[in-house]
């Protein structure tokens, strides 16, 4: 469920719009310095993953179930760049192949979850990854902690939205309080998921863990 | 309508829908005018009705969200039946279903009349950064065969008696997330080395763009210059 057509208004679509573009523009640029090669394929099905993931549905209780939202978990497995750039692709093909959002509120939704969700996502990520101790088992608390902090923030981004340009009449701090406490337990359900997943792809590949670089000693030639 | 170029298409739409979000909800003939349009647009598309409305079913939750609009916030009251309604809550709930939907339908419409690949090819035209057109390109080629591939997995699960049911189930699911996201770099991986060696140097082959004679926009941008009409008469009848 993405942000539909004038419900925010025309200048703050437009203005984000521009945010989102430049955005983006910097990811492209930074994809391009962190990928050892021009390699769209390998971003291209990091989208498809971050898509297909979507689907799979989280029983939580009562027959409600959530999904991952994955900008978190993308950001730690392949980096904040690649990770914006295939998040975006998810969302600007939502909007336009399945009316998933609204093409003019495009560049709201990437602002709010590929720019804001993945980046403040990784960039807690970090700070927790350097409090932790330097160890592998640090890596999934740190990546829990990242996808803890990037849904909430991804609503906060809505609501700032919704401050300047909103049509609707719900008050601000309503507004704020429903998106803000609703995403904090998602958030605990995307932390959750995040960090199990995190770790499992540690324990086959860790040498997918864009966010793990572990401390690897040189190869030491002996003399016998 | 199928046959028009997409770039010229998708203009077309977001123009339309520019015109309905800059319209104010309290000009109301405006919105059945670009309903009409979206009518006829579709009828000429031969976009059955029914698979119209059955693709916007997607906008439900916010209309929720607009529904209870009106028992909330100041103002003026109106008295609707048995319930006290805020009059800015009505109007406001009214103006972003009345936007949503057009929007919705308007996006239904570009992506019945067009094939998944031709909007891509009409982003890039319209300068989408031709890595991005690239990494979706790849998700449109590959979107099926990774959900296949969690379908397997999931008949796998199931095989062997597994059925999720609630938060203690997290961690498999959690793993199938960690094994489709292998499974998917590593397919990336290979689909990157196949293409490297047939003389990938990061660009796809590119047809070339062919003109678009006036006509064809002209066609395409009918639809939002009535709208346009539309918005100038109702707002120039108002005052």
């Amino acid at each position: 469920m993405h942000i539909p057509d004038g419900f925010i208004d025309l200048p703050t679509s437009a203005t984000f719009g521009a945010i989102a573009a430049a955005g983006i523009a910097l990811s492209l640029k930074g994809a391009r310095e962190s990928l050892d090669e021009k390699s769209a394929p390998l971003a291209g099905l990091t989208a498809t993953f971050i898509f297909a993931v979507q689907m799979l549905n989280f029983p939580v209780a009562a027959g409600t179930s959530g999904h991952l939202i994955g900008g978190a978990l993308a950001a730690i497995l392949v980096g904040p760049y690649v990770a914006t750039l295939a998040l975006s692709v998810v969302l600007i093909m939502q909007a336009f192949l399945f009316a998933d959002g609204g093409l003019s509120a495009l560049g709201l939704s990437i602002f709010n979850m590929s720019l804001l969700g993945v980046w403040v996502g990784y960039g807690a990520f970090l700070t927790a990854r350097k409090v932790l101790p330097k160890q592998k088992t640090s890596i999934p608390v740190a990546a829990a902690v990242g996808a803890f902090i990037s849904v909430p923030v991804a609503a906060i981004g809505f609501v700032g939205q919704y401050a300047i340009g909103g049509t609707a009449t719900y008050s601000v701090t309503t507004v704020l309080a429903g998106m803000v406490g609703t995403h904090l337990l998602i958030g605990i359900g995307e932390a959750v998921i995040t960090s199990l997943a995190v770790s499992a792809v540690i324990a086959s590949r860790p040498d997918l863990v864009y966010g793990w670089k572990p401390t690897t000693s040189n190869l030491e030639i002996r003399k016998a | 309508m199928h046959q028009l170029p997409s770039h010229v298409k998708i203009i077309a739409a977001l123009f339309f829908i520019f015109v309905s979000i800059a319209t104010p909800i309290s000009t109301w003939g405006a919105f059945i005018g670009y309903l009409i349009v979206i009518l006829i647009t579709a009828k000429v598309a031969k976009i059955p009705l029914f698979t119209l409305g059955k693709r916007a079913l997607i906008e439900i939750p916010f209309i929720f969200f607009a529904i209870l609009m009106p028992f909330f916030g100041k103002g003026e009251i109106v008295n609707v039946g048995p319930f006290d309604l805020y009059k800015d809550g009505i109007e406001a709930a009214l103006s972003i279903v009345a936007k949503g939907t057009i929007g919705v339908l308007t996006a239904v419409i570009l992506s019945t009349s067009t094939t998944a690949r031709e909007i891509l090819r009409g982003l890039e035209r319209l300068k989408l950064p031709r890595m991005m057109v690239q990494i979706a390109t790849f998700m449109l080629r590959y979107v099926n065969v990774i959900s296949d591939e969690m379908e397997r997995m999931k008949i796998a699960r199931e095989s062997r008696g597994f059925e999720a049911t609630g938060i203690k189930h997290w961690k498999i699911l959690a793993t199938v997330a960690a094994s489709l996201f292998i499974r998917s770099y590593e397919r990336g991986e290979r689909i990157h080395l196949a293409m490297l060696s047939r003389g990938y140097a990061g660009e796809l082959p590119h047809e070339e763009s062919r003109h678009v004679p006036l006509v064809r926009w002209a066609i395409a941008l009918s639809a939002p210059l009535v709208a346009l009409l539309i918005l100038l008469i109702t707002t120039g009848m108002d005052k």
